[in-house]
């Protein structure tokens, strides 16, 4: 009976580990979810339920034992989507029989504790070349390609060292849109740069949250209702963030 | 000319996004041929038809059954095609140029840019489920007629 309760246990946790790696690197709600049930199907649970909101995990097991409730707190989340391949593939394995228990937690142990992402040159390269791209692709000129790829990598650049300090995501949105603005001021003061607005719209959009809004628009309709709002907040928060950047250097210069 | 440099820029701009959000190193090139695709889409109808939502809707459709297909080929999760594919999609810039326009006491105008990005992000959204719910039909309709 004991054995059999803390065999619960230890599926439970192996399920919430797998759900706050995937959650943590951006994975859908009903993905997550759904992984978690099935996983648990596959342990040998069947009755499960799974409540995933952005900011934590709650999970449950019905069986003949009292049943067992545990939760997860998220406090950061990132996108790295590689993380949720990773996850996705154990989880298939688990479902497929080709995994056992023992061995699964030990996979999403080093997977949770690895840091995967390209190297960090790479994406400040990555962030100002897409800065370029998405300032042709808004119609802009191909004189401001130079400009607007420096401004998108140093504003990169900011957001990420920012926010090794402070720790609040608003504040370091802010900053790094301040120095996006400050620099393409300054390009188009020297004449470096011809349209403004273009150059400004290209380097912000490696922080710009359109794709936080159209994932809040899609949990409300699939019926996450709290985990569309909340993420609907937070897609406010960071837009408010970076127009207050540039706000400030449109309304003093 | 001009059509190329579109073409070109997508596929860089999504290529790029992909080493930002960490998307694995063998789908990078597949995420920004997506991205181009339905950015080629976006603008020859938004250029034709002058109706960035009819443009939005129907490249995002074309992204997510595509990524559909290619996430059943590869056993990989949907989600890496979809997020690469929809990132030009995606209104970033009006909603900023929505929040600029607020931050700077232009309210009318900044409303008007606003409920863009919203039927427009909610075109996407729509789109995605759309594809979804067709994919699932289809699916299990398949399962029955198999049974049968």
């Amino acid at each position: 009976m004991g054995n059999q309760v803390e065999q619960a246990n230890e599926i439970i946790d192996v399920c919430l580990l797998a759900g706050k790696i995937m959650l943590q690197s951006g994975g859908e709600t009903y993905r997550v979810e759904d992984t978690m049930m099935r996983m648990a199907a596959a342990f040998g649970i069947k009755h499960s339920h799974s409540y995933v909101t952005p900011t934590g995990i709650i999970f449950s097991s019905e069986g003949p034992d009292p049943s067992i409730t545990k939760i997860v707190r998220i406090l950061e989340r990132t996108t790295d989507l590689k993380k949720v391949a990773l996850v996705n593939s154990i989880s298939r394995k688990i479902c497929s029989g080709d995994l056992t228990l023992v061995e699964a937690k030990k996979e999403l142990m080093e997977i949770d504790s690895r840091d995967l992402s390209f190297p960090f040159p790479i994406q400040v390269v990555a962030a100002s070349l897409a800065s370029g791209c998405f300032m042709i692709m808004f119609n802009g000129v191909w004189n401001d390609f130079i400009p607007s790829m420096i401004t998108g990598g140093a504003g990169y650049l900011g957001f990420v060292y920012f926010h090794r300090f402070v720790s609040i995501r608003f504040f370091s949105e802010f900053l790094a849109s301040f120095i996006i603005g400050l620099l393409a001021f300054i390009f188009v003061k020297l004449g470096m740069g011809q349209q403004l607005d273009k150059i400004i719209i290209g380097s912000v959009m490696s922080l710009v949250p359109g794709l936080l809004v159209t994932n809040a628009i899609r949990d409300l309709m699939a019926g996450h209702l709290v985990s569309g709002l909340s993420k609907g907040a937070e897609a406010f928060l960071t837009a408010f963030a970076i127009g207050a950047g540039i706000a400030v250097i449109l309304r003093f210069f | 000319m001009d059509i190329l440099g579109q073409l070109i820029t997508s596929f860089i701009a999504t290529g790029a996004f992909g080493i930002l959000f960490n998307v694995p190193k063998e789908s990078l090139v597949k995420c920004g041929l997506i991205g181009m695709g339905g950015w080629l889409i976006y603008y020859l109808l938004e250029g034709y038809t002058n109706d960035a939502v009819l443009g939005t809707l129907a490249a995002t459709i074309f992204v997510a059954i595509l990524s559909q297909e290619l996430a059943k080929f590869y056993k990989t999760p949907v989600i890496i095609f979809v997020v690469a594919g929809i990132i030009p999609l995606v209104p970033g810039g009006l909603a900023y140029d929505a929040m600029r326009h607020f931050v700077e006491n232009d309210y009318n105008t900044a409303l008007g840019s606003a409920a863009k990005v919203l039927m427009l992000a909610g075109s996407i959204a729509f789109g995605l489920v759309f594809s979804e719910v067709v994919n699932q039909i289809l699916r299990k309709m398949s399962e029955r007629r198999s049974k049968v």
